[in-house]
């Protein structure tokens, strides 16, 4: 009797943790090597963004609900923008329009890099990291020349975009492209064809169609298992994705493997779409449209409702809007994309797995701890 | 992707180390550190000479990481508050909200991005010309004319075309609805303009009240410091405007428009309850005020709301003083002037009529009377002007003609005795008044006008608002500024015309008032009417000897502590032109100042 009680330890995994995504705590239960039971404990980003916003003006939102996402914040602007845009029936200028675009792909080009070098911490890889990080460097480079920020870039807003491309930018971008471009066989070889990854990933973390359907996962994580190209960019245009070319790729088997491959294509055809986007930008135009009259300190928003969603790294990513026709928004409530399998998930399926694979569960699935706590 | 299998593999790595690397080395970042792109977001700097202090920046911040902080040494202006924004790089997003919203163009963000310190109180600071580490950086983010969070561009009222001279109708008509809310919608709260206006009015509160459609709260932050709410609302010299924080980069708010938007557009229940939510139980006391202009009917309002019993004494046939006889119709409806005096008289103010201090009244029986008395007497005589001619029967002057002419407009008088060849001297909004005035009656007199204007001052130093030297342009005055009157022409008793010289300089090297004059450049205006606009008088032959004695007296006003108290005569305050010189709005903070020194002083007895 004794003995069995000893049997089983519980481990944190988190909130500090190296192959941790953000501080995220799960609580493991492990009988040997393998995960018994395992209890999410989101919280520990919350900062109550949601209800902040209430509080907050419409335009002051701007520098907050960058923070949802850490790691993928123009979505957030984005969502924002085009909800408060639908309520004020406000038709954003063509070249603000193909800006956004443009930041919003290669945001998807550096979240993937970040996430492809992050399985480097869970596997023992730390090359992969080093050198998508440093690649990812390059791209906030570019951002910062755009926006005049790094990572949060606050940069898309209501009506439009806050600045015109600086001058020289769309060469700029083309140049890095192309060098990017050239480097991604270098990464097939650190990563895809790696025998480490191969070890620790193929026929591992499985995902099957069921677990998509009963959780609601969307993204990668659904189209490696369903085999269905269900991508809003496709699926319901937002932006200008109905006027570029661009492959959703999907896969049938969803193991973690599948899922990094998945991550690759799409920075491939995320290129493809930036390039197309150079081509098809105007030089000249407007980039915001007025939004009402009066200075930001007085911006109302009309009364209603809306949901807007874009589709994220990890999938859909929406935020309903509800105004009351005040200067502050009555509510705000944001769906993140991981939260099914980063709250659901976890707790339902990762036992079972051996507890060195927690931290790529985490990686393949998708999983952005502060859009889960907001 | 398949798995790569050849033990050789690994030696490809090699040949990285031939690679450039992407990263920079430890050394570099403190030796030559990289440069942040020209846009970058980095630490603010702040003008500190152009800072308005108005606080915008603080008002956009989405992390409440901006404070006012007050600077006692600042010395105080007007359009600027004595408060510079101090930053908490604890809590700062780095967003730039506050550089694209900043009224005043004063804050930037540099370059500069690197802060290291141990201690957490370093974080916090008050930017200036240098940022927070003193040294100069180049500037990164910009505001620019798509990042611009203000509306630059005032929504103008629409004004009636040049046929308005041949009637009095109202020059400028007022805001739609639409207008107002959209007007109102520039305004940022700041407050620099309470901070000017002499009768300190509540007026981001009350603009406040147009954005959200409820006017009879407007109507209720009016009245707290303003009685003559619409008065105001049409001919105040608006002071607030000039120092409006908007004005730095774009048009200033409309603030006197707004007002006159909230007076025209109560409905009267709501507006009389407004004007009325300040009325309080009688008590004991009975106050005189001398003269129903402006600082008069202030001082009333606020006593007759504190409860006491006031008696306004008023020479004119209708109180009102310069407000029922002075501004000119075309500018001042004869209805704004009803409403807020009625409103005084529903507050419970008494007015006595056609009782002048001095002939039918004397001070000495008021002081028996009355707990306290008021002089709010005003300028009401015209300044003459000493030069040959000027005895002519037809030599008229401001103030009793445009009295007159206010008359006529009330259809209590027939239209006044007018030339159909006029010339007004004086070159205030007077004089303008009496001018523009003028073309309206000889339109409707003769059915054309000649009116010519002349005063010493040259157009661009000219006293009168420049809206009024272009209106009256465009409705056929004809100017002779720069030109400074010699005498009058006289011919058997009938006027000729007026001779002028042109004016080298107006003082002289002491600074005294010595014009000099151009003797090659003289003319004769023709007219046979002039008229006599340069300036407007008291007359304190009231007071006797001993209060003369008593009084100081200095540039045609008297001398009064900050409350308008005498310090000779405490139960004696005065207010208006006579302290302050001629404005309205100066009358309204005058007369609210005395009210309340007034209360005190008999609460104290």
């Amino acid at each position: 009797m004794e003995v069995n009680k000893l049997k089983e330890v519980k481990l944190f995994l988190g909130p500090q943790h190296p192959g941790m995504h953000g501080n995220y705590s799960v609580h493991m239960y492990v009988d040997g090597d393998i995960i018994k039971k395992a209890r999410p404990m989101p919280g520990m980003l919350h900062r109550g963004f949601e209800k902040l916003m209430e509080r907050k003006l419409w335009m002051s939102n701007m520098a907050i609900i960058p923070r949802i996402c850490v790691i993928e914040p123009d979505i957030n602007e984005m969502v924002y923008a085009m909800g408060v845009e639908a309520l004020a029936g406000v038709e954003v200028p063509e070249k603000a329009t193909w800006i956004r675009m443009m930041i919003l792909e290669m945001a998807r080009v550096a979240t993937h890099l970040f996430a492809l070098g992050g399985i480097g911490g869970p596997t023992g890889l730390y090359t992969s990291m080093y050198w998508a990080v440093a690649e990812r460097d390059l791209i906030l480079d570019l951002f910062e020349k755009l926006t005049g920020a790094r990572v949060y870039h606050i940069f898309i807003v209501p009506g439009g975009v806050r600045k015109d491309l600086p001058e020289g930018f769309k060469t700029q971008l083309g140049t890095y492209l192309e060098s990017l471009e050239k480097k991604l066989p270098e990464y097939q070889e650190l990563l895809l064809k790696h025998p480490i990854i191969h070890t620790r990933s193929k026929d591992n973390i499985l995902l099957p169609a069921e677990v998509v359907h009963e959780l609601g996962v969307t993204g990668i994580g659904m189209r490696s298992a369903t085999g269905k190209a269900y991508d809003l960019r496709k699926v319901k245009p937002y932006a200008f994705y109905d006027q570029v070319e661009f492959e959703v790729p999907t896969a049938t088997y969803s193991d973690a493997l599948t899922r990094i491959h998945l991550k690759f294509q799409e920075i491939q055809q995320s290129i493809r779409i930036l390039k197309q986007i150079i081509e098809k930008m105007p030089d000249e135009g407007p980039v915001k449209a007025p939004i009402g009259t009066g200075n930001a300190l007085k911006l109302r928003v009309p009364a209603g409702m809306v949901y807007t969603a874009v589709e994220s790294t990890r999938g859909e990513y929406g935020y309903f809007i509800v105004s009351n026709g005040k200067e502050k928004p009555y509510r705000i409530a944001v769906r993140g994309a991981s939260y099914p399998q980063g709250l659901l998930g976890i707790e339902r399926y990762l036992p079972g797995h051996r507890i060195d694979d927690a931290p790529l569960w985490m990686d393949t699935m998708g999983v952005c701890s502060p859009e889960i706590d907001r | 992707m398949k798995q790569e299998k050849s033990m050789l593999s690994p030696l490809k790595a090699w040949k990285y180390l031939v690679k450039e690397p992407v990263t920079v080395s430890k050394k570099d970042i403190f030796v030559k550190p990289r440069e942040a792109a020209d846009r970058y977001r980095g630490f603010h700097v702040n003008e500190h000479d152009k800072c308005t202090g108005c606080g915008t920046c603080s008002e956009i911040c989405p992390t409440d990481a901006i404070n006012m902080i007050v600077l006692p040494d600042q010395p105080f202006v007007d359009g600027k508050k004595n408060e510079r924004p101090a930053f908490d790089y604890g809590r700062c997003s780095f967003c730039g909200l506050c550089v694209d919203i900043c009224t005043g163009d004063s804050l930037h963000m540099t370059k500069e991005y690197v802060h290291i310190t141990p201690d957490v109180n370093q974080m916090y600071f008050m930017p200036d010309e240098l940022g927070i580490h003193q040294k100069k950086f180049e500037n990164g983010w910009l505001r620019d004319e798509v990042s611009e969070l203000l509306d630059l561009e005032r929504y103008e009222m629409k004004h009636e075309g040049v046929s308005r001279k041949s009637s009095f109708i109202e020059i400028v008509k007022g805001f739609s609805y639409e207008m107002a809310l959209a007007e109102s919608s520039r305004c940022v709260e700041c407050g620099v303009c309470t901070q000017t206006c002499p009768a300190q009015m509540n007026i981001p509160e009350y603009i406040r009240t147009v954005y959200d459609g409820d006017l009879k709260k407007g109507i209720e932050w009016i009245y707290k410091t303003n009685p003559l709410a619409n008065v105001c609302g049409r001919i105040c010299t608006h002071k607030c405007e000039s120092a409006c924080v908007i004005s730095n980069r774009g048009d200033a708010v409309a603030i006197r428009w707004l007002k006159r938007y909230i007076v025209d557009n109560t409905p009267m229940d709501q507006y009389e309850a407004g004007a009325l939510a300040y009325v309080t139980e009688k008590t004991n006391g009975k106050v005189a005020i001398v003269g129903s202009g402006p600082s008069g009917l202030s001082c009333a309002y606020y006593l007759s709301t504190l409860g006491y019993e006031v008696d306004v004494y008023e020479k004119n046939a209708l109180p009102g003083g310069v407000i029922r006889y002075g501004g000119p119709e075309y500018r001042l409806p004869e209805e704004s002037v009803k409403k807020d005096i009625l409103m005084i008289e529903n507050a419970g103010v008494n007015f006595i009529c056609n009782t002048e201090l001095g002939k039918d009244i004397s001070l000495e029986t008021l002081e028996e009377k009355y707990d306290s008395v008021f002089l709010g007497i005003g300028f009401s005589y015209s300044r003459p002007l000493p030069i040959p001619g000027s005895d002519n029967h037809e030599v008229k002057f401001a103030i009793e003609f445009l009295g007159q002419a206010r008359d006529y407009n009330r259809g209590l008088r027939a239209i006044p005795d007018i030339s159909d060849e006029v010339i007004v001297i004086g070159g205030g909004n007077v004089a303008f008044d009496v001018a523009r005035t003028l073309i309206r009656l000889q339109e409707e007199k003769y059915g054309k006008s000649s009116v010519a204007m002349a005063a010493l001052e040259h157009r661009e130093i000219l006293p009168a608002d420049l809206e009024e030297i272009e209106e009256g342009e465009e409705e056929g005055l004809k100017y002779s500024f720069g030109y400074g009157p010699q005498a009058i022409k006289v011919e058997d008793g009938i006027i000729k015309g007026l001779h002028v010289k042109k004016v080298l300089s107006i003082f002289d090297g002491e600074g005294r008032f010595n014009p000099s004059y151009d003797e090659e450049d003289q003319k004769i205006i023709p007219a046979k009417q002039v008229y006599i606009a340069i300036g407007q008088m008291a007359n304190f032959d009231f007071f006797n000897e001993e209060m003369k004695n008593n009084i100081e007296f200095f540039r045609g006003k008297v001398k009064v502590n900050d409350n308008g108290q005498f310090d000779h005569y405490p139960w004696l305050f005065a207010g208006g032109d006579i302290v302050r010189g001629p404005d309205i709005i100066n009358g309204v903070a005058t007369g609210h100042d005395a009210a309340k020194a007034i209360d005190a002083y008999i609460r104290s007895k």
